[in-house]
């Protein structure tokens, strides 16, 4: 690791994030992630000839309210543009995008910087875009293959300032950003299914220097991990090189999270040039001031919002509360059982408690969690009515995280309920006592420790069905 | 009754009051191919299922399904409109095999209509040209004289209306592609208001410029076609509604008041004399009948041809860029890597004119010169528009030469870019305003070839500029006049 105090990281992020849209950009066909290669394409996505743009309104809208959402300034006036290179995964040789135009500018959000100050980090603009194909390498016939599935599928790139100045900050500023264009419904923000990409520009320049060193860029990033890594290794990468009298050179870099290393794509002096000019086959769209403040009115609570109002009428803890709001997925999961009327203490405590600690094991995004919201709410319940003990409560939750089985099911089947009947309890508690004789003795000598292990005895035989304080006060009953 | 010399409309009332079949034209017109084609080279392909087609519209006008005063007429599309499962090249080796699953708007549009197509008709290679000579498939000969070209890019559009090998064709046009051919060859064609015609299905040249319309034996011909084809189009963001086109109108139109510029600056150096001295025959006989006719100055003419070439080009370097070997089409053989595809691909698929272009296009789109070009190439674009505005607050009709000459002969202008590029002067400047134009038959010269007069209207005024034309056709007879080519064979 670099030495901090004589090294300054400066970086500048760009996130792709695919719209939530039901379909693509400019054609009708579905958004959906996956699907057999080339199912989910037309001859306007694949680019045959002749055919032509329509564009997808719900993509302005959706770009409009990101830009809101984010602070931007909404550009009433836009127009889209051709981006002009070749590759396989592009059919059309160009891809539509905003260059002179971009439908948001001059926005930022405030993150917690390294100090443990505030800081906000500035959005350069917004752009709207149509997302490429793939190519799909097949070893078996050495040869590759495009799938246009992708292609079309709408996209909207955020640009930052170069503002960021440690990893941390940087992972903050996505966290942010995810849970900000969650919360408004534009994405779904899956960065294993691409559908949130970032890209990181980054230079290092001495501390207390004024000006930017000479930046990379660096891509394939599929991790929030992953992004730390790789913005550690290039930071020391570049502070090396600069060490040992060498020169950063402007290149493109592509990270390889098995090798944990980047490596150069290509550098500057191949970089293409790209011939933007106006798209001739869309006409120009205008924002007008009304869709403006309507799209405004219609944005949700928004994470700072939501935090302030879980602390001061939910009465959660500030830490909790930040966290909790942290991700539209634990938002949903929190609301949708209080909603239920479930107390929102007991609720976040599970959350911060049991499903960070299964999400962390696990290694989950919260939004992957794919069982039924409201079954967090079933087992609470079931707790508070004494049906079942806490701890089997923790178990069950488990099972219901894992494998999202209904708990109230999951009690019936694996036979968990607490034992309310005491004649019931204080049966088997009896045959535990008559089996164990010489414990019994010496708790009546004065052994403490005999009645902690005549309790174990006895929970064991009811399979923790009873809680230990009932186990406890019939145990002493019936010794006397 | 001589099919040889009926008009679509004429045709299409007979086949309406049960004088002929759909059929029975449609026997003709693949008669008069068989004919005649093997000596102009018109069409690239001919449908093999014409008489089936024919035999469905014929059932369709009996039952009272198709209406159009156009049902039945055997027709033919340049091959640059998409057909589904009709091989759509674009004169181009890269597109040889190419069919594609959907078809061009206009296309579904007159075959609602009941249009009978018959194939599809050559061109310069992606409309890129004035000669029809830089089709992959071989040179069309102008049937008035086969030694010269058609003109172009729609020369097959116009040679099959003169030749009489279809009654109407659909042709496009981005810089004079319909109305120079049909000047060349005799016929009457139009080039409606940008965004009139959905686009869409139609192989993109230049975008902001390309336009489809049709070529027939009179306006009120090209009036018909395009008051089926004139309908906005939800999968063309460009496409506008419009009033249409009034058949009605058109017929009846008097040009008695009708106040028609003539722009000096169309009579410059390069202007052929016969031509000009045709031209202002037309603009007396115009005068004759009534009209009001007027010189005025238009200086911005000369920035035409350089602003015209500078954005056509830019847009088609990006729209044909799709063609990569990857997908459909033309793919070389043999080759090591990607790049190599690309490059191998492009350089055996692609003819002499569509490389150029496509070279001055990246060109004045790379970096450091996008503004010295492009965008200078825009504000011209933009004061010819107001040009023509202004002259438009004046004049009902703008009056001019569609060729600074008459066809030329095969060969003539191809070793010499710049030379053709300078004989699109008069048309270049309306597909930059986006105004619709026509060409409309006015004389010959001294060999015998046709000469069209231009006649330029203001946004939407196609019923305007075909009812002066149709007007001017009801006293001459320079449209009715049939190539002595084809006595000969």
């Amino acid at each position: 690791m670099y030495n901090a105090k004589v090294w300054e990281t400066v970086m500048g992020l760009e996130v792709h994030v695919e719209l939530a849209t039901k379909t693509k950009i400019f054609c009708s066909c579905t958004t959906e992630f996956g699907g057999e290669p080339n199912t989910h394409c037309c001859p306007i996505c694949t680019g045959m000839p002749g055919v032509l743009p329509s564009l997808n309104k719900a993509v302005v809208e959706y770009a409009t309210k990101a830009g809101l959402a984010l602070n931007c300034e909404i550009t009433r006036y836009n127009k889209f543009d051709r981006k002009n290179y070749f590759y396989p995964d592009l059919p059309k040789a160009y891809q539509i995008s905003q260059l002179y135009l971009p439908i948001c500018r001059n926005g930022g959000i405030e993150i917690e910087a390294e100090d443990g100050g505030r800081k906000v980090i500035g959005i350069h603009e917004i752009h709207m875009e149509e997302d490429a194909g793939k190519l799909v390498h097949d070893p078996s016939t050495n040869s590759t293959m495009v799938d246009y599935n992708r292609c079309g599928v709408p996209l909207i790139e955020i640009v930052s300032e170069p503002d960021f100045r440690s990893a941390n900050e940087v992972i903050r500023y996505l966290e942010k950003l995810k849970a900000i264009l969650q919360y408004i419904g534009v994405s779904d923000c899956k960065m294993q299914e691409g559908s949130l990409r970032a890209d990181v520009n980054l230079s290092v320049r001495p501390v207390g220097s004024d000006t930017f060193g000479t930046r990379t860029e660096m891509k394939n990033m599929n991790s929030f991990k992953a992004i730390m890594r790789a913005i550690q290794y290039e930071a020391n990468r570049q502070v090396e090189v600069m060490e040992h009298g060498g020169e950063v050179m402007q290149e493109t870099r592509r990270w390889d999270d098995n090798m944990g290393a980047s490596f150069a794509m290509r550098s500057k002096e191949d970089a293409q040039d790209y011939k933007y000019f106006p798209e001739p086959d869309l006409i120009p769209i205008e924002i007008s001031e009304e869709t403006i403040e309507q799209t405004k009115k219609s944005l949700p609570e928004l994470p700072e919002e939501k935090t302030r109002r879980y602390v001061n009428e939910l009465g959660l803890s500030e830490y909790d509360a930040s966290q909790l709001t942290g991700s539209k997925a634990l938002v949903d999961l929190f609301e949708q059982n209080l909603a239920a009327g479930y107390p929102a203490k007991e609720i976040a405590n599970w959350i911060m408690g049991e499903v960070m600690h299964l999400l962390s094991d696990s290694g989950k995004e919260p939004e992957d969690m794919a069982f039924d919201y409201g079954y967090l709410g079933s087992l609470i319940g079931m707790v508070q009515k004494n049906e079942i003990t806490r701890n089997t409560a923790k178990k069950v939750f488990k099972a219901v995280f894992e494998e999202g089985c209904d708990p109230v099911q999951y009690v019936e089947q694996h036979n968990l309920k607490t034992v309310t009947d005491t004649g019931a309890v204080k049966a088997v508690i009896e045959e535990v006592v008559a089996a164990n004789q010489k414990s019994v003795d010496e708790y009546k000598s004065g052994k403490e420790k005999a009645l902690q292990y005549l309790i174990g005895q006895s929970m064991r035989a009811l399979r923790g069905k009873a809680d230990p304080q009932t186990v406890t006060a019939i145990l002493k009953e019936i010794l006397g | 009754m001589n099919l040889e010399t009926m008009t679509a409309l004429e045709l299409g009332a007979a086949i309406r009051k049960g004088e002929i079949s759909a059929v029975e034209a449609a026997k003709f017109s693949l008669a008069q191919i068989e004919k005649y084609d093997k000596k102009f080279y018109c069409f690239v392909t001919v449908q093999d299922d014409v008489l089936q087609r024919a035999e469905e519209v014929q059932k369709k006008i009996s039952s009272g399904e198709y209406t159009s005063p156009l049902a039945g007429v055997p027709m033919g599309i340049k091959d640059n409109m998409c057909q589904k499962g009709i091989q759509t090249s674009c004169g181009s080796r890269m597109l040889y095999n190419f069919r594609p699953t959907y078809s061009a708007t206009a296309v579904e549009e007159i075959m609602n209509a009941g249009a009978v197509p018959l194939g599809k008709l050559n061109m310069d290679e992606f409309a890129m040209g004035s000669t029809s000579e830089t089709s992959w498939f071989g040179a069309t000969k102008n049937p008035w004289n086969t030694a010269c070209v058609p003109g172009g890019s729609s020369g097959g559009s116009a040679a099959a209306v003169a030749a009489g090998e279809c009654f109407y064709s659909l042709g496009s046009d981005t810089g004079g592609s319909i109305r120079q051919p049909a000047s060349f060859c005799g016929v009457t064609g139009i080039k409606p208001t940008y965004g009139s015609v959905s686009r869409f299905g139609l192989v993109a040249y230049a975008s902001s410029l390309d336009q489809i319309g049709p070529l027939a034996h009179n306006a009120a011909d090209c009036a018909a076609v395009l008051a089926e084809i004139m309908k906005q189009d939800k999968k063309d963001n460009t496409s506008v509604a419009t009033k249409g086109v009034d058949l009605n109108a058109v017929l009846n139109t008097d040009v008695k008041g009708m106040k028609i510029g003539i722009p000096t600056d169309f009579f410059g150096e390069g202007l052929d004399k016969e031509v000009a001295e045709t031209i202002e025959a037309a603009a007396w006989q115009l005068e004759a009948m009534g009209a009001t006719v007027e010189k005025f100055d238009m200086p911005i003419v000369k920035y035409a041809i350089p602003a015209y070439y500078i954005i056509a080009s830019a847009e088609a370097s990006s729209n044909l860029s799709r063609y990569d070997g990857m997908k459909y089409g033309y793919r070389a053989e043999n080759v090591n890597d990607l790049l190599e595809l690309y490059t191998k691909s492009r350089s055996e698929g692609f003819g002499m004119e569509v490389k150029r272009r496509i070279m001055l296009g990246c060109f004045v789109l790379s970096s450091g010169y996008y503004d010295a070009y492009y965008r200078k190439a825009l504000q011209a674009k933009a004061l010819i528009k107001s040009a023509f505005d202004k002259a438009f607050e004046k004049y009902d009709l703008i009056l001019g030469p569609v060729a600074p000459t008459t066809a030329l002969k095969i060969g003539e202008n191809l070793s010499d870019p710049l030379k053709m590029y300078l004989g699109d002067i008069y048309t270049v400047m309306i597909n930059l305003a986006g105004l619709p134009a026509a060409s409309v038959p006015c004389g010959f010269d001294a060999k015998g070839m046709p000469i069209g007069m231009h006649l330029i209207g203001h946004y939407f005024d196609e019923t305007k500029i075909l009812g002066a034309a149709h007007a001017y056709q009801q006293v001459t007879d320079w449209h009715r006049r049939r190539p002595t080519e084809l006595d000969k064979i």
